[in-house]
């Protein structure tokens, strides 16, 4: 008993020095938006984040507390890196929100693993309408050793291939099935003083979109499936050496916009050179054409942005019809929150969530949501031809492997990123690579 | 004061009240002694900030000291903290000494080279990120090429960059520190010089250099011991990035705690920064000489 008591005075003046610490850099960063909705002390809170779904996130719970003044949610928002960082030490300190965002992956399994997040199962068993609405191959990336811990929130966003028509047009070429004519296609922009890929490597993340759909090609789920189990020597994989020889090759070829590394993704100047024709292709998330939709609208309308899935590897071992990116974004529910706030939340959960005007709106600003039976609200939206393409690609796919940086545990996801940032540098060989991951099995 | 000229003398004799930095002690322990017994401690326990506190000997000291990323984060440190003290110090001595004089103009220029300090870390990196991009930045918006270099995402490069942004915000503040401390100089002296036959020049090194020799002290404690701290800027500039290349002590000890969750590594990288920090603080004082609490105005 007594030195549980030691232990636990001691873990809560850690976690008050820590947060202590991170308050101070947060507010540095200026990280919180200024959107906020009313309530009273003990109703449900909800961080969302800022960016394409924010105003159909807003839209929603406005429409939900002016429905049910008693259980109201108080929602705010948040830029996404800074939202990670806050999210875990405020539920670390036991101040977190009722509704905590996520991607599902090894960072929902640190939560459920320190206890922070209700247990679903039996809300979802209770509640079949709950569970019939969503497509069964996104909800099942909530479910952690046969329990449900977070349920999909907003829409599928698998990593597309996207292409200026325009600039395709003007050297006659079409989009790229096999990577052998992807390669083909760099010296011919290249020569045409056009940037063959954008990317937004200062941002790191976007560099992972290039291994992960390279080394399923080239290997299939499998490989990745491995990794994540923390099988020991899991990277050695052929196929991953493989993948980041190519992606080595593609450097050397110049096919990446110049200065690539000072391109930041965040601020969404990769999509940029996309749109403004300095560029002709673009490896990144459905998520974009959200706010393209928006920054670009003329482009988008007038049919200039092309699309298609991510070529096949001659000789891989991957189903074509594969596809990597985030199945969706999660709500779950602290455990650690009120009855009355969790009552809210999962009444929320239950007839506050993709109702229809949440689901039109959604699709409206270029999403496809995770719910079933929307065909025919997605046939009569401007944007079908892309709504469509994403859903049948993301309801179709025999396998949705979770972007790698969620789906690791945040030790091996930050080292995976700051190595694979050196691959495309060229600082280290492919072999260093998998030598350093290896290293990091089971952290 | 004008009550008992008795108790005013025992006050001036025994110095003020001890009492007067009791406020300044008790959040000096609260968030500075205190915290830092708390890092000690978690540098020897197993914590990713969410779940129970292990402990667990010297198992984060041993990944922290075997780690290259470690060695490398202290190696680009050493370099910021030199290339930006060789080039902080003579421009803002130099500055601090144009914007001592009283004429009108410096004036105006002193008030011109102190807003980068007005402006929040953040804010500043951010500025600079949009301007240095190298296909929206300032060099293609001007058509100027030599401008659209890839100033952020080249590993040789980035550093002096850093380096300059960091000169670009801290200039201001120690320009303000040698401005105060030329202006403490008594004008007796350069009028002295002046009928010696000294020139200009002569003045700045005979006079000027060592009067100053105490504001150069603390200027340097503060340019070498802050680039410790650098940590704002970076982040929001580079994130340490590309690879490696710019990731300092104190981002290093950041992302291991906050993006990698691991708190016993991160503490036990915050022990070493802290230590390097006292160190050089030490150091610095060291070289004030003995007597280094004496004004240097006292027989001039």
């Amino acid at each position: 008993m007594e030195l549980q008591m030691v232990k636990l005075t001691l873990r809560s003046a850690a976690i008050a020095v820590t947060a202590a610490a991170v308050s101070i850099s947060l507010a540095a960063c200026g990280s919180s938006g200024p959107a906020s909705s009313a309530g009273n002390a003990d109703s449900a809170t909800m961080w969302g984040l800022t960016g394409g779904n924010q105003p159909v996130l807003q839209k929603s719970i406005d429409a939900w507390n002016k429905a049910h003044p008693d259980e109201t949610v108080k929602l705010d928002f948040f830029a996404n890196d800074a939202y990670k960082t806050k999210v875990r030490t405020a539920v670390g300190a036991g101040q977190g929100p009722t509704f905590i965002y996520g991607w599902g992956g090894g960072v929902l399994k640190s939560y459920v693993d320190a206890g922070q997040v209700a247990d679903l199962s039996d809300f979802v068993a209770s509640n079949p309408d709950v569970k019939n609405r969503y497509l069964p191959s996104v909800l099942k990336n909530g479910v952690i050793a046969g329990k449900t811990y977070a349920l999909p929130n907003n829409n599928v966003q698998p990593v597309v291939l996207y292409y200026n028509k325009e600039v395709f047009d003007k050297i006659g070429a079409q989009a790229p099935k096999t990577w052998d004519e992807l390669m083909a296609l760099v010296p011919k922009f290249k020569a045409a003083g056009i940037a063959p890929f954008s990317l937004g490597g200062q941002s790191k993340w976007p560099d992972l979109m290039w291994l992960e759909y390279l080394v399923e090609r080239i290997g299939g789920p499998d490989v990745f499936a491995n990794i994540a189990a923390n099988k020991p020597g899991a990277w050695s994989d052929p196929a991953v050496k493989e993948a980041l020889s190519k992606i080595q090759d593609l450097v050397d070829a110049g096919g990446f916009a110049n200065g690539f590394s000072s391109i930041a993704a965040d601020s969404n100047a990769d999509q940029a050179l996309l749109y403004t024709g300095k560029a002709a292709m673009i490896l990144q998330g459905g998520w974009i054409y959200q706010s393209m939709k928006k920054d670009a609208a003329d482009f988008v309308k007038n049919g200039k942005l092309g699309y298609v899935t991510f070529p096949t590897v001659s000789g891989g071992k991957g189903d074509p019809a594969n596809v990597v990116g985030n199945p969706s974004n999660f709500w779950s529910i602290s455990s650690k929150a009120t009855d009355s706030q969790k009552k809210a939340a999962l009444d929320y959960v239950k007839s506050g969530m993709f109702t229809d005007a949440d689901t039109q709106a959604l699709i409206d600003s270029g999403a496809v949501p995770v719910t079933t039976g929307i065909e025919s609200k997605l046939a009569a939206s401007p944007d079908k031809d892309f709504l469509s393409y994403v859903y049948g690609m993301a309801k179709n796919a025999p396998s949705f492997t979770l972007s790698w940086d969620q789906a690791l545990s945040p030790a091996q996801g930050d080292a995976m990123l700051a190595n694979l940032d050196q691959i495309f540098l060229k600082k280290i060989s492919p072999d260093q690579f998998v030598s350093t991951m290896n290293a990091t099995i089971g952290k | 004061m004008s009550t008992s000229t008795g108790s005013s003398r025992r006050v001036l004799e025994r110095g003020p009240s001890g009492w007067l930095a009791a406020p300044a002690l008790v959040f000096f322990l609260l968030f500075a002694i205190i915290p830092l017994f708390g890092v000690l401690f978690l540098s020897f326990t197993k914590w990713d900030g969410l779940g129970e506190i292990k402990l667990d000997g010297l198992s984060s000291w041993t990944t922290v000291l075997t780690d290259p990323v470690t060695g490398n984060a202290l190696w680009v440190t050493a370099k910021i903290m030199f290339f930006s003290f060789i080039v902080q110090a003579p421009i803002s001595l130099l500055l601090g000494v144009f914007t001592s004089a009283s004429q009108k103009y410096r004036a105006a220029l002193a008030v011109l080279y102190f807003v980068p300090l007005l402006l929040s870390s953040a804010a500043v990196a951010i500025a600079y990120k949009a301007l240095l991009d190298p296909n929206f930045g300032l060099g293609p918006g001007l058509g100027l090429p030599f401008l659209a270099q890839d100033w952020l995402g080249n590993s040789d490069l980035v550093l002096f960059v850093v380096v300059f942004v960091i000169a670009w915000q801290f200039v201001p503040f120690h320009t303000l520190i040698y401005q105060g401390g030329v202006r403490q100089i008594p004008a007796s002296l350069y009028e002295a010089a002046q009928i010696d036959g000294a020139g200009r020049v002569q003045q700045f090194f005979a006079i000027t250099l060592p009067q100053l020799k105490y504001t150069i002290i603390t200027s340097s404690t503060l340019m070498v011991v802050g680039s410790l701290a650098y940590f704002d800027l970076v982040f929001v500039l580079t994130a340490g990035g590309p690879g490696y290349s710019t990731r300092l002590l104190p981002l290093h000890m950041y992302l291991t705690g906050f993006k990698a969750n691991d708190m016993g590594a991160a503490s036990a990288l915050g022990v070493i920064l802290v230590v390097i920090g006292l160190a050089l603080a030490l150091l610095l004082q060291r070289l004030g000489g003995k007597n280094r609490n004496a004004s240097q105005l006292e027989g001039a």
